[in-house]
């Protein structure tokens, strides 16, 4: 183990942890309406780690779903995971042995994959572990306090919060644009197809998780027909 | 005890699906295209996350996009991850009084 990559993924998983309280806050109050008491909630959240897939569950568990069902809607909604898993395969050392393939599989979220992706070279595990400390506590504590609150937090808090989230998001991509001058058309254009999906009514049909997945199959397919990445950056 | 079950089933799926590609995909992939592809998913995926639902994180769009605006120009500026979550978070959580 390296302390010092550890400890960088701890200090960068802070604003991480930070959003997952607020975010996971949110889904303590949807939990106790779906009647889980805040033991089951806290363990949900320390076993799923997934916002949107979290957020679907509870309407099927409060109408008693099939179990079959449960897994389908969770699969669908976290899709991307798998991508997201993908491109990590391609970014450890692929000697990397099993332990850790599995540790950090628990770990790929939106978040914390963003981070790790981002790092410079090859990723070493123990940086995802530093985040994933951080971030993990954060996700599960934010829903134990949400089962338990009754609205103390105000609500500019809790917004400024959602902020800090995003703020991580835009600090993962922005940078790596500038040096790599073609990911800047990229995302402009991901930013306005999501937007339009968003915004054009035919596309209600469409959940938001789905939308995120075919997005992104679709531009990064694109991005990668129309401008390959030259052979010495891959 | 139904409610376990749930909680068992979804954490089983969620974890199934990342962890296979992370234990299978054991070597490097060598098909450029691919390659290409996956170096793009992470910055259009995070991209198509932050906009436009970075809007609704407030009450109001207008102080949220000032939020957005600013963590785009320091990002692109390099000023550290640190900095620009807890900047933009700050500038929100006050022209909140505004």
């Amino acid at each position: 183990m390296d302390r010092q990559i550890y400890l960088r993924g701890v200090k960068q998983g802070i604003p991480v942890g930070l959003g997952y309280f607020v975010v996971s806050f949110t889904i303590g109050i949807a939990a106790r309406k779906a009647s889980l008491t805040a033991f089951q909630a806290t363990v949900m959240s320390l076993t799923n780690l997934t916002s949107a897939g979290q957020f679907a569950s509870f309407a099927l568990i409060a109408s008693g779903a099939p179990y079959v069902e449960m897994v389908i809607s969770q699969a669908v909604i976290n899709l991307r995971y798998c991508l997201m898993s993908c491109a990590l395969s391609q970014k450890v050392d692929s000697r990397l042995p099993m332990h850790h393939r599995l540790f950090m599989a628990f770990g790929v979220t939106d978040e914390i994959f963003g981070l790790s992706i981002s790092q410079r070279g090859k990723l070493d595990p123990w940086y995802t572990y530093g985040v994933m400390s951080v971030a993990v506590p954060g996700w599960s504590l934010g829903t134990l306090a949400g089962v338990l609150s009754t609205g103390v937090l105000p609500r500019t808090f809790l917004n400024a919060m959602n902020m800090a989230l995003y703020g991580m998001f835009i600090a993962v991509f922005m940078p790596a644009a500038r040096e790599d001058k073609k990911l800047l058309p990229v995302i402009f254009l991901s930013m306005a197809l999501s937007t339009l999906l968003q915004v054009l009514p035919w596309f209600d049909f469409i959940s938001s998780g789905m939308k995120i997945i075919l997005l992104t199959l679709v531009i990064s397919m694109g991005a990668a027909v129309i401008m390959p990445v030259p052979e010495e950056e891959l | 005890m139904r409610n376990y079950m749930y909680i068992l089933v979804m954490a089983v799926t969620t974890y199934m699906i990342r962890v296979i590609p992370l234990t299978l995909l054991r070597k490097e992939i060598k098909n450029r295209t691919f390659r290409s592809f996956l170096t793009y998913v992470p910055y259009v995926t995070l991209s198509v996350m932050t906009f436009p639902a970075i809007l609704e994180s407030t009450e109001k769009p207008w102080i949220s996009f000032v939020g957005f605006g600013a963590a785009m120009v320091m990002a692109y500026c390099r000023v550290s991850l640190f900095a620009v979550s807890m900047g933009s978070c700050l500038l929100v959580f006050l022209l909140q009084f505004l």
